[in-house]
């Protein structure tokens, strides 16, 4: 059964690679995927800004996306090593490596997380970024789900690049300017319709993004719809608590 | 090896391309002082410390090129002004897709994808042309645009030059569009996520545009002498608020 969920979910994922599709969404399915096929709490994905910087594009919450940006703000940590050597750094028992990475170890714990998992995004030599995956039950992950979290790594690499040859290093740069610019949108976005329709920055980005899977549009188009007026938060219509 | 070079930017802890783009918009104030001039001296800059030829810079808006704000030379302002003109060209792609858009062979593909800007920045002389849209999100203000006279691409260092002028440009063009005056030290753009959502607040809460909502955000940090990122904070949990009739702030 889980085998037959797994082609489901690289089904869908293929699925949104379509022509002007939206790469935060994207990436932010992919990371909830990953929380639901490799057995982990939380995920998060951090892509390389080409200025010298990694920056969180999608996450499952709000309290991985702060962790996260703890680790780059200390720059500390073992998605930080993944990313700079391109090796996985998987297994990671936190309370086990406290002097190896200190700062870090001592944020994840606080978050409840007693395991660590970073995996490289990589084309061929080069690292654009890293997908990492917090456990709070202290077990290790077996090999068959470190395999399929590697796999969740690789496509979010193809889904950055697919559009193009990957030779290019042109399109790399293309291609990650434009995750980091999208993100920025729907972040604004957040802002604005939290502020109209007086609700939490959370239950905003829910709105935003049921709404563009309802109407089949993209998700940082929708957002620049929100921002520019366009799209009126009445339109955006609260979510039905369908529990 | 860029890669390389990053992880020991890393290394140093420090906030490498942000200092770099501090160290851009210090060295272009020094020369001048008065504000009026610091785009061309941008300009000037990018051009000596890249392999490029010549540099341009336009105001853009959701409509289009809205206005030549700097050019290096006789090339760089004819390509702004085919781009203004023709309203087609990398430059008008970088800013509506807000993605750089990076030709390292002009004449081998600009006539497909351009066809009328192709003719009139390839009889300029100009053989390979980046342009990288110059917004903070759904903030557009403009666009650079670095041309070459011989084919080639830029070097993955290059690359990360260009992005901080890019950012440079920015936060300068950002403030020109929102009609204020440049201040310095002009704050390096925080890019948290807590700063673009309370961004977003601010548009609403005082009846302003994206762009002049972040200008005021950064104002307000400036003159409160605290971190922009502390300050989002704040307003997105509604212990500040920019509500014209409000005095909480």
């Amino acid at each position: 059964m889980r085998e037959q969920r797994l082609a489901e979910v690289f089904v869908e994922l293929a699925d949104t690679l379509v022509e002007d599709f939206d790469v935060v969404d994207f990436l932010q399915t992919l990371t909830e995927r990953c929380v639901e096929l490799v057995d982990t709490d939380a995920a998060g994905l951090m892509l390389d800004d080409q200025r010298g910087h990694l920056q969180v594009v999608a996450y499952t919450d709000e309290p991985t996306r702060l962790l996260e940006l703890f680790e780059l703000q200390k720059a500390e940590g073992p998605c930080l090593d993944c990313f700079a050597t391109g090796q996985v750094i998987a297994n990671v028992d936190l309370a086990a490596v406290r002097s190896r990475w200190p700062v870090f170890t001592q944020a994840a714990l606080r978050e409840g997380f007693a395991y660590s998992h970073a995996l490289p995004l990589r084309l061929r030599r080069q690292v654009v970024g890293a997908l990492n995956l917090f456990t709070v039950e202290r077990r290790a992950l077996s090999e068959d789900h470190l395999a399929v979290a590697q796999g969740m790594a690789d496509v979010a690499t193809i889904g950055l690049l697919h559009e193009r040859a990957l030779r290019d290093q042109v399109v790399l740069a293309e291609q990650l300017q434009t995750a980091l610019h999208s993100r920025i949108v729907i972040e604004q976005a957040k802002g604005v319709l939290s502020a109209r329709a007086g609700i939490g920055v959370g239950e905003a980005f829910t709105r935003l993004r049921t709404h563009a899977r309802r109407t089949g549009e993209q998700l940082t188009a929708v957002a620049e719809a929100v921002v520019t007026g366009t799209l009126d938060d009445g339109d955006l219509r609260p979510v039905m608590d369908l529990a | 090896m860029l890669i390389a070079k990053l992880a020991w930017h890393r290394g140093q802890g420090g906030d490498v391309a942000s200092r770099r783009v501090a160290e851009i918009l210090r060295a272009a104030w020094a020369e001048s002082p008065e504000g009026t001039g610091l785009p061309a001296s941008l300009a000037a800059a990018c051009v000596r410390s890249l392999s490029v030829s010549g540099v341009g810079m336009a105001l853009m808006t959701d409509q289009g090129p809205a206005g030549i704000i700097a050019a290096t030379d006789g090339a760089a302002m004819e390509l702004e002004e085919l781009q203004f003109t023709l309203g087609e060209g990398p430059c008008v792609d970088a800013s509506h897709s807000g993605r750089p858009v990076l030709q390292p062979d002009l004449a081998r593909t600009a006539p497909l994808r351009w066809p009328a800007f192709a003719g009139g920045a390839l009889q300029a002389g100009v053989r390979a042309l980046f342009a990288f849209p110059l917004q903070v999100g759904a903030i557009r203000v403009g666009v650079l645009d670095l041309y070459r006279d011989r084919v080639g691409p830029l070097s993955a260092d290059e690359l990360i030059e260009a992005l901080s002028f890019a950012d440079a440009a920015t936060l300068v063009l950002l403030n020109v569009q929102a009609g204020y005056p440049v201040s310095m030290p002009v704050p390096v753009l925080d890019d948290r996520a807590e700063v673009h959502q309370a961004t977003g607040v601010v548009s609403v809460q005082a009846g302003v545009g994206l762009a002049e909502a972040l200008v005021l955000l950064r104002a307000r940090a400036f003159a409160d002498e605290r971190p922009l990122g502390n300050l989002a904070s704040d307003v997105l949990a509604g212990t500040v608020s920019f509500r014209k009739d409000d005095d909480t702030g």
